[in-house]
């Protein structure tokens, strides 16, 4: 598997949560994605956006371009050195919330995208790490 | 911050959401809305989110807030012209927007909320005469 491009955004306030929107949205146009997949993993990307600038102090997102015999997908890694999450098997039950959120971030976030992966170390910080294929389900 | 612009029209208030908010200016719109509600004691409100191509969990809960706050404030609110891949990404998101009516378009919004109006004040009328 290859990667084809890459780039790093800083996502600190809540308006950098509204770049990495359009950001992303970009990369996946760029990609050919259609428009329902260019919305799902957008709407994903928001909320793991918004997760990093709530609880993790802010982060980066690394976007990268994938190409895997043929079959074109976007990686998004968002990486912050927060407090970590102690139980993430808790985080992602859908309710799960330690502040004032709806508690579909992490869950909603994983079942909008075809790959999802999650490491967190308490006190050192989180990194989610998403992928979607073009003409993934 | 951004403002949404809110439009009185007769007993409703109309809002067109047309930039990508960040979460400050939506819970800008939300506090707005409450108290235009309460100053022109409005009937309905009418939120068109045609132009939003992203619906996230913030968003989503902005919007059933608002249809929360309105309902205590005895107002119908309704959201119209939501994109299908919007729709099809928030019933995967998980989110169900309770409490939320929606309607295809501006016009048949409006047609929902005239219809209420025209409902509730049947049945003051008919209070009256009995």
């Amino acid at each position: 598997m290859g990667i084809s491009k890459s780039e790093t955004i800083p996502v600190r306030s809540s308006a950098e949560v509204v770049s990495v929107r359009h950001v992303v949205r970009k990369w996946a146009v760029d990609l050919g994605f259609s428009l329902i997949e260019q919305t799902k993993i957008v709407t994903a990307a928001s909320e793991l956006a918004r997760n990093m600038v709530d609880y993790g102090g802010g982060g980066n997102l690394r976007l990268e371009a994938l190409e895997d015999g043929g079959r074109r997908g976007l990686r998004l890694t968002f990486e912050d050195k927060g407090p970590g999450i102690a139980d993430v098997e808790q985080a992602l039950r859908d309710g799960f919330t330690s502040g004032s959120g709806m508690g579909l971030g992490l869950g909603g976030a994983r079942r909008l995208a075809n790959e999802f992966s999650i490491d967190s170390k308490p006190g050192e910080g989180t990194r989610v790490t998403i992928a979607r294929w073009k003409g993934g389900s | 911050m951004e403002r949404i612009p809110i439009l009185k029209m007769g007993r409703f208030l109309l809002v067109s959401i047309q930039i990508d908010m960040d979460d400050r200016t939506a819970l800008g719109l939300q506090d707005d809305l409450t108290e235009q509600i309460v100053k022109h004691n409005a009937k309905g409100v009418l939120i068109d989110i045609s132009s939003l191509d992203v619906v996230d969990s913030f968003i989503g809960r902005m919007l059933a807030n608002i249809a929360a706050m309105a309902s205590i404030l005895d107002a119908d609110t309704v959201v119209v012209g939501m994109q299908p891949a919007v729709a099809i990404t928030l019933v995967e998101l998980g989110l169900s927007l309770k409490g939320v009516r929606s309607a295809l378009n501006i016009e048949r919004g409006m047609e929902l909320l005239q219809a209420n109006v025209a409902e509730a004040e049947g049945m003051a009328g008919g209070d009256l005469e009995e």
